[in-house]
């Protein structure tokens, strides 16, 4: 039995070098690649991308993409403005034979990524990425019907950053999530691009409005996270409730006075510490940041 | 013995030499009965051990959580809880119909029709990216006339339903020994996220061919108005619950904690000058679901 064991942490080690294609349910599958997870409809009419990753992972993702479908790449969407999400449209777009201009594929993301990736200062390779993107939408939400699946795009304000999307494949019954939920990670708030605790809190209860469990609270809708395992509502919930038990309790040594260092020494996270990834001092610094400078 | 004799007694072989534990079993509770039948006490964390993250979350739990909040009105026990919660079970066995091999056992529980296969066709277990599930993945292999299970990609839930969390991350082993018309399952859960060390237990059943489990049946609804997505909790170090099992019961309150040290019998050792209670006044007798009272 430890052999079975062993043999299976062995493989967990394994897979996040590799990139292995999963099918998820309908038309929908997720490409687990090391940098975290992309998600393809594919059908007669082509693919569309949620999430590019990196130019330098786009050959493996492309080889991977082409297990599913050789049609091509018609609709890329951006879940989030970091790198790992965007960097990689250019090159996949390259690789998956639509780069020339008849064969464009239609690049969407929520109009604040493209503002933030085109203001003052901003390293040049960003721009880059924000030049990868030809549809921004400012409403939510943004839905097409291609594959013979409507596709939404929903714009999460304020979460991770201010200009988040998830995509619900509708027929497939399938949501991509992007970064607003890592199951086996602790979120990334940036402040600085816009995102919030609360902002967090209320997309992962979007979330489960939107997700439907199948019997017993297992199954239905299932949700691509940005990174980690395929999970259903069930495993949203988990994490919703770990991000709102830390802010809770944020919030509370807020109110008794406590200062940063004072409440990251009482380490808040310390039952989630071991179960979640990252480092738990930043996430908690990121929910004080947060609310210390909510308007009230 | 002629040699098709010969081929059809090799054939056979593998089915006498293995136990079949199908059939309808029928739960013994003369083992935790209090924590089993009318379930546990807020605060019990007797026999377990966990290590600090497992304790802060258990006392962070609030009961009004699985009222509260929606999608924990249905939530099923996870495979490794299952079958020492309430209810009855069947076992049958699946079949490939090509090749009259065995595929695995699959197992009904009454509480939330939950349905589990554990495979015994030597298939792997799914990757690390695959989804988790309540009853989690199982296969087995004879140990003897013992059947080894294992268990993986179970989804969180928990150790005892008081709150006493289990991680994802945790596997199970379980041990299926037949004897006559008594089945004992013995189950070791390790979790690198709550535990310290392997958590085992032990659960009984007894042959009950005559059984009929119901539908459970289930449909979650809201039941109080509440804000939207109000998670009810406790904050560190005010849950008033947590010593009403050590009055109750007149246990040291260090020992309810519980904790791999408070596992072993030299643990009495650390408790001086502790008493008993002279009478039992709570759950004195606790061994079906007929005679298990409060008073």
């Amino acid at each position: 039995m430890k052999l079975l064991l062993f043999a299976v942490s062995l493989c967990g080690s394994l897979w996040a070098q590799e990139v292995h294609v999963f099918p998820v349910q309908g038309n929908v599958s997720m490409i687990v690649a090391p940098g975290g997870n992309i998600t393809v409809q594919a059908g007669k009419e082509g693919m569309v991308v949620v999430d590019t990753q990196t130019a330098a992972t786009a050959p493996q993702v492309m080889a991977a993409i082409r297990k599913l479908s050789e049609t091509p790449i018609v609709w890329v969407i951006n879940t989030s403005l970091d790198a790992d999400h965007i960097s990689g449209n250019e090159a996949l777009l390259r690789l998956g034979g639509s780069s020339e201009a008849s064969l464009r594929a239609r690049v969407i993301a929520h109009e604040n990524i493209l503002n933030r990736l085109l203001a003052p200062g901003v390293a040049q390779a960003r721009v880059a990425d924000a030049a990868s993107i030809n549809d921004t939408y400012f409403r939510s939400p943004k839905d097409f019907l291609f594959n013979g699946e409507a596709v939404m795009v929903y714009h999460m304000p304020s979460a991770h950053t201010d200009g988040d999307s998830i995509v619900l494949f509708r027929k497939s019954d399938v949501l991509s999530v992007g970064d607003i939920f890592t199951p086996d990670r602790y979120p990334v708030i940036d402040l600085a691009n816009g995102g919030s605790v609360q902002g967090l809190i209320d997309a992962l209860n979007r979330i489960l409005e939107m997700a439907v469990a199948g019997k017993y609270q297992e199954g239905g809708t299932f949700v691509i996270p940005g990174h980690g395992r395929l999970c259903d509502e069930a495993d949203v919930v988990e994490f919703r409730d770990m991000v709102t038990i830390i802010r809770d309790r944020v919030q509370d040594m807020i109110k008794k006075g406590m200062t940063l260092d004072q409440v990251k020494a009482g380490k808040p996270s310390r039952d989630y510490d071991a179960q979640y990834s990252g480092s738990p001092d930043v996430f908690v610094e990121s929910v004080y940041r947060s609310l210390a400078t909510r308007k009230p | 013995m002629n040699k098709a004799t010969m081929l059809m007694l090799s054939a056979m072989l593998p089915m006498f030499a293995q136990v079949d534990f199908s059939g309808e079993w029928a739960p013994l509770y003369h083992e935790n009965g209090p924590e089993r039948l009318p379930g546990p006490e807020l605060g019990d964390y007797t026999e377990l051990p966990l290590n600090d993250a497992g304790r802060l979350r258990a006392d962070s739990w609030d009961a009004d959580r699985i009222s509260v909040v929606e999608q924990y009105q249905c939530r099923p026990h996870g495979s490794d809880y299952a079958l020492r919660g309430l209810g009855n079970m069947r076992v049958w066995r699946e079949i490939d119909p090509a090749t009259q091999r065995l595929v695995g056992f699959r197992t009904h529980m009454l509480a939330w029709d939950s349905e589990r296969i554990i495979y015994m066709d030597a298939r792997p277990h799914p990757p690390e990216y695959a989804n988790h599930t309540w009853q989690g993945f199982s296969t087995a292999v004879w140990e003897g006339n013992m059947l080894t299970v294992t268990t993986t990609h179970l989804k969180e839930n928990y150790l005892r339903r008081n709150g006493v969390p289990r991680s994802d991350q945790a596997t199970s082993t379980e041990h299926w020994i037949r004897h006559g018309d008594y089945l004992t399952v013995v189950t070791v859960i390790e979790d690198p996220v709550f535990l310290t060390e392997p958590l085992v237990r032990s659960d009984n059943w007894y042959l009950d061919p005559g059984q009929h489990i119901g539908i459970f049946g289930c449909e979650h609804a809201p039941e109080l108005p509440k804000p939207e997505g109000v998670v009810p909790h406790h904050l560190p170090g005010t849950n008033p619950f947590l010593r009403e099992i050590s009055e109750w019961y007149g246990l040291p309150y260090e020992a309810t904690r519980g904790g791999a040290e408070t596992l072993y019998p030299e643990y009495r050792l650390k408790l001086n000058g502790y008493k008993a209670p002279p009478k039992c006044d709570r759950y004195c007798t606790c061994t079906t679901l007929f005679d298990c009272q409060l008073r």
